[in-house]
């Protein structure tokens, strides 16, 4: 166990998003330098028939490599995984499982499946970022990574094209850190240094 | 050989407490510490898949454990208890239990021509290889509800190969099965079972192949002929036939790696030489000690081809 209050070295970033996510994700992403040291894990919602476009697009916004998550594909730090569409995307210790299983709260891929296991995973070595989107997906997640002693960043409601979820994320967590768009980019790499 | 158990038909199980999707990890528990629940959680779990294997035969000890604990529960929700210990005495004293507890485990989520893709690439270049059979077996392992077959036995039929096909379809959960063989699906999925079909390269009028009653749809008779439907465990079964083609689409997600190369090496001793393997959207066999006896149909629809013993 990490005692309370010692400096956690961060070690995954966990990132939902719905409506309104594409141009805050490529905002996010575009903000982390090619040797940004952790994994990334990304769902976005989408259609289940969407075919490759989503990591094509984002591929031109970041200096990282971004790839759609494949079954059991190993956590790899510097690289952006995205669940594939009509998939929840589970963290399943050192590597990624998918799942066909019923949709959470309408969404398949579900924030919080992802949130909820990735917590379980890596506890207080999680971050996890909540962007734009309408519903809810991602509060419930979050108070799992809550519980586990993980921290959150939260877009600031009145930067995001849909607030249902930045707002419904505040509402969940007591100790997320709430930013505009454009600073968390920057927060995400300010964290990655933190020793 | 997998041990059966005298299953009664599934009843229907009671809605779910709190929703089907409104469980969170501490909603079923009445421990006061989140934490300490999923700490005790990591005991009772591989304890509860023990007694599941030794009682009925039924072995999940190999499953991917993220997505197997978020089934076990809901399972636990679905039967109205608080731990993974008070299920596991549950479906040891109560095989009625155990039989809603696969129904509720397995997941069903299936559609027609899922993946249209993938669908067009069987017509235009495998199916056009069966031709030259005079009998040609097919294998859907893992069917679930049959959605898939069904779709397998429309391009079958209309590539002219259908009468001389014998299409198995295995799944593991008889409730499943019993819904499959029944081929009457909710009629409100139809529209986008169109569109799939269509995309998948379907020239036909997709409506002629059912009846419409009520809320739900019939197939056709005539694409049902040649179906066997049977239980089959691909975790504690073993390969039962040669297959010039083997479907097996999202079933190996719900394994972890040692029991996925397990399951591959069955498929691969299934399938005739030159026969090729279907997998899911998000499968491949990329990196698996299987690897180098396929070669590549089409990755990106995940279609390979046994080419080395």
């Amino acid at each position: 166990m990490v005692p309370e209050g010692a400096a956690v070295r961060y070690a995954f970033v966990a990132m939902g998003a719905s409506l309104g996510g594409l141009n805050a994700v490529r905002t996010v992403l575009s903000a982390l330098p090619s040797f940004f040291p952790m994994p990334v894990a990304l769902v976005q919602h989408r259609m289940t028939d969407a075919g490759g476009e989503l990591a094509f697009v984002l591929r031109e916004s970041c200096a990282l490599p971004v790839r759609e998550a494949e079954d059991k594909a190993p956590i790899e730090a510097g690289v952006v995984f995205i669940a594939p569409p009509g998939y929840h995307l589970l963290v399943e210790g050192d590597h990624f499982a998918l799942s066909t299983e019923e949709p959470v709260e309408w969404a398949r891929p579900s924030v919080n499946v992802l949130f909820e296991t990735a917590a379980e995973s890596y506890g207080r070595r999680l971050i996890a970022v909540v962007l734009s989107g309408t519903g809810e997906d991602g509060a419930a997640g979050l108070a799992a990574v809550e519980r586990h002693g993980g921290m959150a960043l939260v877009q600031e409601p009145e930067t995001a094209y849909a607030n249902g979820m930045p707002r419904a994320a505040g509402q969940a967590m007591r100790n997320e850190m709430t930013l505009p768009l454009a600073a968390i980019g920057p927060q995400l790499v300010a964290l990655s240094r933190q020793a | 050989m997998k041990r059966k158990i005298a299953l009664a038909p599934s009843p229907p199980a009671p809605p779910p407490l709190g929703g089907r999707n409104g469980i969170t990890p501490s909603s079923h528990t009445h421990n006061n510490n989140p934490n300490e629940a999923e700490r005790l959680e990591a005991i009772e779990m591989p304890l509860l898949l023990e007694a599941i294997y030794q009682r009925y035969g039924y072995d999940f000890r190999g499953y991917a454990p993220a997505s197997l604990k978020r089934r076990l529960r809901h399972a636990a929700a679905n039967e109205g208890l608080a731990s993974f210990s008070a299920l596991q005495d549950r479906l040891l004293h109560d095989p009625e239990a155990m039989a809603r507890f696969l129904d509720c485990v397995s997941v069903d989520v299936t559609a027609m021509f899922r993946d249209p893709g993938f669908h067009r690439l069987f017509r235009e270049r495998i199916a056009p290889e069966l031709r030259g059979l005079p009998i040609v077996r097919l294998w859907h392992a893992g069917c679930s509800t049959g959605e898939e077959v069904y779709s397998t036995a429309i391009v079958l039929r209309e590539e002219g190969l259908l009468d001389r096909a014998r299409i198995y379809a295995t799944d593991l959960n008889p409730a499943a099965l019993i819904c499959a063989r029944e081929a009457i699906f909710p009629i409100r999925n139809m529209q986008a079972h169109t569109a799939n079909y269509q995309k998948a390269g379907g020239a036909a009028t997709f409506s002629d192949y059912y009846t419409a009653r009520g809320d739900s749809i019939i197939l056709r008779d005539c694409l049902r002929h040649n179906i066997v439907w049977a239980e089959h465990n691909l975790v504690t079964d073993s390969s039962f036939n040669e297959f010039n083609v083997i479907f097996c689409r999202n079933v190996m997600i719900y394994f972890s790696r040692a029991l996925q190369e397990r399951v591959q090496r069955i498929l691969h001793e299934s399938l005739a030489m030159g026969g090729c393997l279907g997998l899911g959207r998000s499968e491949s066999l990329q990196f698996t000690p299987l690897e180098d006896r396929y070669e590549a149909v089409s990755r990106e629809e995940k279609w390979y081809r046994k080419v080395r013993p």
